[in-house]
């Protein structure tokens, strides 16, 4: 009769893995955690918060029929009003329009930094956590990296790529990837050391396979909750690059090339300026909070509230 | 202690080196030719050719190097296009504007941040306690450009009471000055005292919990000098990190609020250099920014070991 944990083996998987990997465990897990998260009012505001701009961006074409472009200059300066419920700007464009697509470009470009982020700063962190040999060159470039401003360094970057929407996500990426590789290569580093991956070095499983199945996923609650506050900082930076002029060429919609036209007319019409600017708050505000909510639950060491 | 300070620097210098690689890397990675992205489209080939020997982007790789690092050691960072400055002067011209508004924002943060965070945590879980919490989230959340936007609306639009922009020097006008920096240095500070606020809080929290702390207490001692002379002086060490970070968090926010208020600072020269292409100046201001970033890290970390006997005992 041949033991399970050898059989496990024999069939490839290591005894810890064959733990972990139990039929049902990950789901329960993954029940228990999303049961947490939704009895934690933080989190369900920021959801909240959070969701009312996502439907907004998924539903664009449906709520918001005029095009973000279409100029109607007889229309100009209208407050807000049944037909026109952001009023228009001074081309005459329907800021209801402008607005919406707005927050799907900022969705968007956020949610690609995070993804860049997710990818790069993963593979760079557990590369210098787990190999103690790459960590030293790694993370010299790294802390280089991390001396700059965020901000100023996404600026630097643009002024090298150009302003365009992809341009942005690049820069803002590159930005932020040294600080997510440094949360992920902390985690690697004391779970390398834990004993049950010890063993499953000991059982014989290869570099990648440890890194994939035994600390990769252990390593995911501190990731998760970095990721959700960099949304937020992503979408509050490609606000204030497009702001400034460096993000995505106008006449595109987004918030911040909204605000800095706005800006000349300040005094004939404060809701150009104002409503994507609420839109803008509501957006980092819900992802803020729904960062401080994971933390709470899924690495509560992390918790600031006790 | 000196040997500690040494150590310090010496860990330093090995980034600072690789932040002037960086930069270096930066104009050469502009896709095709820098030179003739300065020169525009209506240039001659020899109007770009002028540039490129100017800028000595014809120079082999090693050269150029040699050359950024030979100029980096005697303090020339080279021309900047837009100005016709030298690039190290337009800096150092501009700093003090920066560093005066960044000072500013800087006590605001600190006034603001301590006292939310104090309050809060002496009384957890009351109504002030969440009050003062949800406006720090508020302020985590406000972008600071556009808090800037609704003041001027307000303060300068509407009420009339403060200058829409500009700057007036503090040595010119002091009044002046702060009638120019009030809504900026606001605007900055607000981001950083809800993290401060948030981060004081936990950590007066946490200290409030020890022993000691119920030991002055249970003594006799009053409330506020246990608050403190006991809680917060062990509560300021964490805090005195934060510090070293809000002064990047502020200098770095201070591009969008200086071009916002027409404040002739860094922030407002950077973002010049850029819209304008003015390759030299972007490189140049950014290494002169984050160099003086890491020596004000530095200056926190020996602080902090000055602060906290436990740091200072090194065994490496």
């Amino acid at each position: 009769m041949i033991p399970p944990e050898l059989r496990a083996e024999a069939q490839g998987e290591t005894p810890a893995e064959a733990a972990v990997e139990a039929p049902g465990h990950r789901r329960r897990l993954f029940a228990a955690t999303l049961g947490r998260l939704l009895r934690h009012r933080l989190f369900l505001t920021g959801l909240c918060l959070f969701g009312i701009i996502l439907i907004a961006a998924v539903l664009a074409p449906l709520i918001a029929p005029e095009d973000p472009d279409r100029l109607a200059m007889r229309f100009k300066f209208l407050p807000p009003s049944a037909e026109h419920p952001f009023g228009t700007d001074n081309f005459g464009r329907s800021q209801w329009s402008r607005v919406i697509y707005g927050a799907q470009l900022s969705i968007a470009m956020g949610l690609a930094v995070v993804a860049l982020n997710a990818v790069f700063g993963t593979l760079i962190g557990a590369l210098a956590g787990y190999f103690r040999r790459l960590d030293n060159p790694i993370m010299r470039i790294n802390d280089a990296l991390m001396a700059f401003p965020a901000i100023l360094l996404a600026i630097g970057i643009t002024a090298v790529l150009g302003p365009s929407t992809i341009d942005v996500v690049i820069a803002l990426a590159i930005a932020y990837i040294p600080r997510t590789a440094r949360i992920v290569r902390a985690s690697v580093i004391v779970l390398r050391e834990m004993e049950y991956v010890q063993a499953a070095i000991a059982a014989g499983a290869g570099h990648w396979r440890i890194l994939r199945h035994h600390i990769l996923p252990n390593a995911m609650a501190p990731l998760i909750v970095q990721l959700s506050f960099l949304f937020a900082y992503a979408v509050l930076s490609e606000a204030t690059l497009s702001f400034l002029g460096l993000g995505a060429v106008p006449p595109t919609p987004t918030w911040g090339n909204i605000m800095a036209q706005g800006r000349q007319y300040m005094t004939e019409a404060p809701w150009i300026i104002t409503i994507p600017g609420v839109a803008l708050m509501i957006t980092v505000l819900g992802l803020n909070l729904l960062g401080d909510g994971l933390r709470d639950v899924l690495d509560p060491r992390l918790r600031v509230q006790p | 202690m000196t040997r500690l300070i040494l150590r310090r620097f010496a860990s330093a210098l090995p980034i600072l080196l690789m932040v002037s690689l960086i930069t270096f890397a930066l104009m050469r990675l502009v896709p095709g030719d820098p030179s003739a992205v300065i020169a525009g489209l209506s240039a001659t080939p020899e109007q770009v050719a002028a540039i490129r020997s100017d800028l000595g982007l014809d120079q082999p790789l090693p050269v150029q190097l040699w050359r950024w690092y030979a100029g980096l050691l005697h303090g020339d960072l080279g021309r900047s296009l837009l100005l016709g400055q030298p690039v190290v002067e337009a800096t150092f011209l501009r700093l003090p504007v920066t560093l005066a508004l960044s000072a500013y924002a800087l006590v605001l943060t600190l006034l603001l941040g301590l006292a939310c965070g104090i309050i809060a945590a002496l009384r957890q879980n009351s109504w002030v306690d969440q009050a003062a919490m949800v406006a720090a989230m508020f302020g985590i959340s406000m972008p600071s450009f556009w808090l800037g936007l609704l003041m001027i609306l307000v303060f300068a639009v509407n009420l009339h009471w403060l200058p829409t922009g500009g700057y007036i020097a503090f040595s010119d006008d002091p009044v002046g000055w702060l009638r120019t920096s009030t809504m900026p240095a606001i605007s900055l500070a607000l981001l950083q005292a809800g993290l401060l606020a948030r981060i004081t809080r936990s950590t007066m929290l946490e200290v409030l919990r020890q022993d000691y702390i119920r030991t002055a207490r249970a003594k006799g001692l009053p409330r506020h000098l246990v608050v403190f002379k006991h809680a917060l002086a062990n509560a300021l060490i964490p805090i005195t990190t934060v510090v070293g970070i809000t002064v990047s968090l502020l200098i770095s926010a201070s591009v969008v609020t200086e071009t916002l208020f027409s404040i002739p600072g860094i922030g407002q020269l950077l973002t010049q250099a850029v819209l304008n292409r003015d390759y030299p100046m972007v490189q140049g201001g950014l290494l002169i920014v984050t160099g003086l970033l890491v020596l004000v890290n530095l200056v926190v970390d020996i602080g902090y070991a000055l602060l906290d006997p436990r740091v200072r005992y090194d065994p490496a």
